[in-house]
């Protein structure tokens, strides 16, 4: 959608097109209503006009109406959009306004969708662990230290990133081992947190929220309406560290010596460390093709076998330097050896359940 | 009624609203070992309370180490111009540190000071900085913080008992239609889910009542569509009382350009971080109304005003940071003299008193929110704001400590918006938040001892069920009905026009004549559709409650012939220490609402002493007077 403004959008009592979907789990279709738009008028202005006048029993869900409560999530011309915040001005006089309820969750009815999903991640997610030697009142902080968590925090729970995320949206059977974009920044939002007594929220977030499905296409930050950079300051950093630990040879060394998860508090630190200064030098996000996850319950799955016709994530482009070049070296680049071209969290042979073969025919438009 | 499907549910207590209140007495009756429901009207997470901008007062001394509980009491007391119920002020000024305190272990991360404490900021009646913060989205950072621990408290019962839902249980969208008792003991409530449409039945001994306002019988307002008065008219059916609700707090700076944003918020820290109010001539008008019983701590010129920012122990307090309803009262006056903006508010300008970088750090949201909302640039034009309905003072009676119901009914307990007597006759910004934590803790934990001590649990009877099942189907029932569409925006306009901000006795008469009017409708309404996620019938359930909440306000505004803090009388504009003395409560006798006088509990010798003599007498009755006179006498 543009965002021209017509001159003469919204003048008072203007008529204007709308399709709305209307219909519920066992189907539904969209419906073609004129209604008049005023000046200054949003999508959810429009919407409650309706109910009104022509659909009283349109279902919709909304509440603060000013894009604070993130409740009127739908989808506007085929963009995931709060509905409160989607001005009638961006759209041109003539245009027909298309309103879908999001793609990713199922309808419960008209605009309303079942979005249980996202509270049963939230409810798998770790919660804050209070450190135990500190009484209440004695929370010490630095803002600077705060203010990384505080972004991850400004989260609305509109649920837009978790609609437009691709490892979800058109694939149901990813969404048992995926928690999301959102709980990837809940992750690292308390990966963060200054005072948070948990020291896992990184490997827990790679083996059981399978950030390793992600593959850093960004449109959960696109279309994020608090412009949180779930990417670039969430799960970037999450995973580069995941990995860093993977990399470091004293973790390397410790994973042979302990099993997974009973490494030593103190190479966890030193992963960390590392992790810090890596981060500094800039290159693009790793990502797995394997897009396996460590879920036991996922793992027995695959023991039956591969699924041949598995849709998997779209790989990202190579993390390229500057110069569009590939940083091939050992010593310019910032971790030893090149980096790999299956992705930087596999290692070989592959686990069985990490085995995939995407059809080339997956790509191809099926209309 | 026999084929209708009821889902059936047992609980120790169940707490009716999701926002602060509910979530933090949902925790504190889980804490104590009861199994515990929240109902939920939206989604878990999205209650009014992620509105609330400015932060959640607390005398922690942080910032100014002056600060201490008896200075937020007196500040809290002066607020409300003394109507309030001195115990709630007195507790919620004591209590408040402890559960800011709370929060963080719960993993909130407010705002820090330089030395890693909460940071407090300067807010409208508050005399020292005082409200811990989050930017301007606290509100959102207290219900993130208390829906995560409950999230954390569900997790430790999946790993002790197996399930998350084993003793704490959320019921999203759902909304109760009606308390069920037994003789005069709460015994359980009755509801429908908005998602199906079917019906659920709750047998509890406990209920909480925290389900927030009445904002929405109005045609401006910031409230969302929650604020029907659910638990004001359920206290009110179940036998309850209703106090002060003649009081309701007008926003002065509400948004009121563009229209799809009227009624929203524009949070008081733009006026504490600079921002001042300007008629259409350009003049900032708010020196002219300063009142005789703030002149001490306020600037009566421009230059003391704008060295308080940088230097607030030698200077008085710019007038922009009067309480509210002097804020709104003053606006409304300069519209009404023609020296209003062309959408009929005044303008709030922080573009040419700081810097757009500054502006863009301190009022992050703000600065989004009129920019993607209206496409107003905030750090290059003014705004236009004007008075927006934004509280209710009034609410149920409570005893103070416990948060239990007054009246003739056992069980029901209430905290937050839907409670009255803390805030008095006006509620102080930033009161607000913190006054969730103190008494929505209070009131879980309270519910849960009730439920505790019971021998016997209380019964449903099954014909009251039959009856609300009834009622809820009627409007689908009926198709000869109005649109509960067209009698919400008739309502809204009866109470925005005739019991709005300013009050006269001829329009208060003509509002209650209408309301009877209203009566007879909505008992008629009718809805369309079926009973999945219908939100026309929805509205329709909410209309009985939106009006018997007005009547109760209506009535009580006509009865209260003074003007104090939210209730302004055109016809009598002063404040009238007699009436002080008076709370007006409601209650139900069958259909209608009765009004009666009640004495205003009388403040402990201790505490009154807090205050001196003349700003006393500004408030007090002669013989109020003398009776303090002869304590300050024993006591020297």
């Amino acid at each position: 959608m543009g965002e021209q403004k017509s001159q003469a959008a919204g003048k008072p009592g203007a008529k204007r097109q709308f399709r709305i979907w209307r219909g519920d789990e066992t189907g539904g279709d969209l419906q073609d209503y004129t209604v008049e738009v005023n000046e200054g008028e949003v999508v959810l202005d429009v919407i409650h006009r309706l109910q009104a006048t022509d659909a009283p029993d349109l279902a919709c869900r909304w509440n603060c109406k000013a894009g604070k409560c993130g409740s009127c999530s739908m989808e506007i011309n085929g963009k995931p959009r709060l509905s409160c915040m989607t001005r009638m001005s961006t759209f041109e006089e003539t245009e027909t306004v298309t309103v879908t309820p999001l793609r990713t969750f199922p309808v419960i009815r008209d605009l309303v969708t079942d979005v249980s999903f996202n509270y049963e991640k939230a409810r798998e997610t770790p919660a804050f662990a209070p450190p135990a030697d500190v009484a209440p009142g004695d929370y010490r902080m630095q803002q600077v230290d705060v203010e990384r968590s505080q972004e991850f925090r400004k989260c609305i729970e509109c649920f837009l990133c978790q609609n437009v995320c691709h490892v979800i949206r058109d694939h149901e059977e990813n969404k048992q081992a995926f928690s999301g974009p959102r709980f990837f920044i809940r992750a690292a939002e308390l990966d963060m947190h200054p005072l948070d007594a948990k020291t896992d929220r990184k490997e827990y977030a790679q083996a059981e929220q399978g950030l390793g499905f992600c593959n850093i296409t960004k449109c959960c930050t696109e279309v994020c309406p608090e412009h949180i950079k779930i990417t670039d300051n969430g799960i970037i950093p999450m995973k580069e560290r995941v990995v860093d630990r993977r990399y470091d040879p004293l973790v390397w060394l410790g994973s042979k010596i302990f099993r997974r998860g009973q490494v030593p508090q103190t190479f966890v630190t030193s992963a960390q460390q590392s992790g810090a200064a890596h981060s500094a030098a800039a290159h693009g996000g790793v990502h797995s093709h394997a897009g396996g996850s460590h879920d036991p319950r996922h793992e027995a799955e695959a023991q039956k076998g591969v699924n041949w016709h598995r849709q998997v994530p779209h790989p990202t482009a190579a993390p390229v330097d500057a110069n569009g070049r590939l940083p091939l070296t050992e010593l310019t680049f910032d971790r030893a050896a090149a980096p790999s071209p299956f992705g930087d969290d596999v290692t070989f042979p592959l686990p069985p359940e990490h085995l995939n073969f995407a059809h080339p025919s997956q790509d191809e438009p099926k209309h | 009624m026999t084929e209708t499907r009821i889902e059936r549910h047992h609980y120790d207590v169940v707490v009716i609203g999701a926002g602060g209140a509910g979530l933090r007495a949902a925790i504190e009756a889980r804490l104590a070992g009861k199994k515990t429901a929240i109902i939920s009207k939206s989604l878990f997470g999205k209650a009014h309370t992620v509105m609330a901008e400015g932060g959640a007062a607390a005398a922690m001394g942080n910032v100014n180490s002056r600060d201490n509980w008896q200075v937020h009491f007196r500040d809290t007391m002066r607020g409300g111009k003394f109507l309030n119920n001195f115990r709630m002020a007195e507790l919620h000024a004591k209590e408040s540190p402890q559960r800011i305190w709370e929060l963080e272990t719960y993993g909130a991360l407010f705002d820090r000071t330089k030395d890693g404490k909460i940071s407090q900021r300067n807010f409208g009646g508050h005399e020292y900085p005082r409200l811990a913060h989050v930017g301007d989205r606290t509100g959102l950072e207290l219900i993130r913080t208390l829906q995560q621990k409950i999230v954390s408290l569900q997790q430790e019962d999946k790993r002790d008992l197996g399930d998350y839902e084993a003793r704490i249980k959320i019921f999203a969208e759902t909304t109760i239609t009606e308390l069920l008792l037994d003789g005069e003991r709460v015994a359980g409530a009755f509801g429908y889910y908005r998602e199906s449409g079917e019906f659920i039945l709750f047998e509890a001994p406990a209920v909480v009542l925290a389900t927030g306002g009445v904002g929405r019988s109005y045609k401006v307002t910031s409230n969302s569509w929650e604020y029907t008065g659910d638990g004001h008219a359920l206290a009110l059916r179940a036998g309850a009382t209703l106090i002060n609700m003649e009081f309701l707090q007008f926003h002065p700076t509400g948004m009121v350009w563009p229209v799809s944003v009227k009624g929203i918020l524009v949070t008081e820290s733009v006026r504490g971080d600079g921002g001042v109010l300007k008629n259409s001539d350009g003049k900032r008008f708010m020196f002219d109304y300063v009142p005789d019983v703030f002149r001490k701590q306020y600037a009566d010129n421009e230059e003391e005003a704008d060295r308080w920012y940088k230097d607030p122990d030698n200077n008085r307090r710019p007038p922009e940071l009067l309480p509210r309803d002097e804020v709104a009262r003053a606006i409304n006056s300069e519209v009404k003299a023609g020296r209003g903006t062309p959408a009929g508010g005044v303008y709030l300008d922080i573009a040419s008193r700081l810097p757009a970088e500054e502006i863009r750090r301190r009022l992050p949201s703000m600065y989004h929110q009129f920019k993607e909302l209206a496409d107003v640039d905030i750090t290059r034009e003014p705004m236009e704001v004007g008075p927006t309905c934004h509280y209710v003072m009034g609410g149920v009676e409570v005893d103070p400590d416990s948060g239990a119901a007054f009246g003739a009914v056992r069980g029901l307990f209430a905290a937050g918006e839907v409670s009255g007597g803390m805030h008095g006759s006006n509620r102080l910004g930033g009161n607000s938040l913190s006054d969730l934590l103190v008494f929505g803790k209070r009131a879980g934990g309270h519910a849960a001892s009730y439920a505790d001590q019971l021998t016997s649990r209380p019964k449903v009877p099954v014909a009251a069920v039959e009856t609300a099942v009834e009622t809820a189907l009627a409007p689908l029932q009926r198709d000869t009905g109005e649109s509960p569409y067209t009698l919400q925006q008739d309502l809204q306009a009866v109470m925005g026009d005739l019991v709005g901000i300013i009050r006269r006795e001829g329009e208060l008469v003509d509002a209650l004549g209408r309301l009877a009017e209203l009566r007879e409708r909505v008992a008629k309404v009718s809805a369309a559709g079926g009973r999945r996620y219908n939100p026309g019938w929805h509205l329709a359930l909410d209309l009985r409650n939106m009006l018997v909440v007005s009547e109760c306000t209506a009535k009580a505004a006509l009865e209260r012939q003074e003007s104090r803090g939210g209730h302004t009388r055109e016809d009598h504009p002063a404040m009238d220490p007699k009436w002080r003395r008076v709370n007006l409560v409601c209650s139900l006798d069958g259909d209608t609402v009765r009004l009666t006088h009640k004495p205003l509990p009388k403040m402990r010798g201790e505490l009154i002493s807090l205050f001196d003599r003349a700003e006393l007498s500004k408030y007090l009755t002669d013989e109020e007077l003398a009776e303090f006179d002869a304590l300050a006498q024993k006591e020297s």
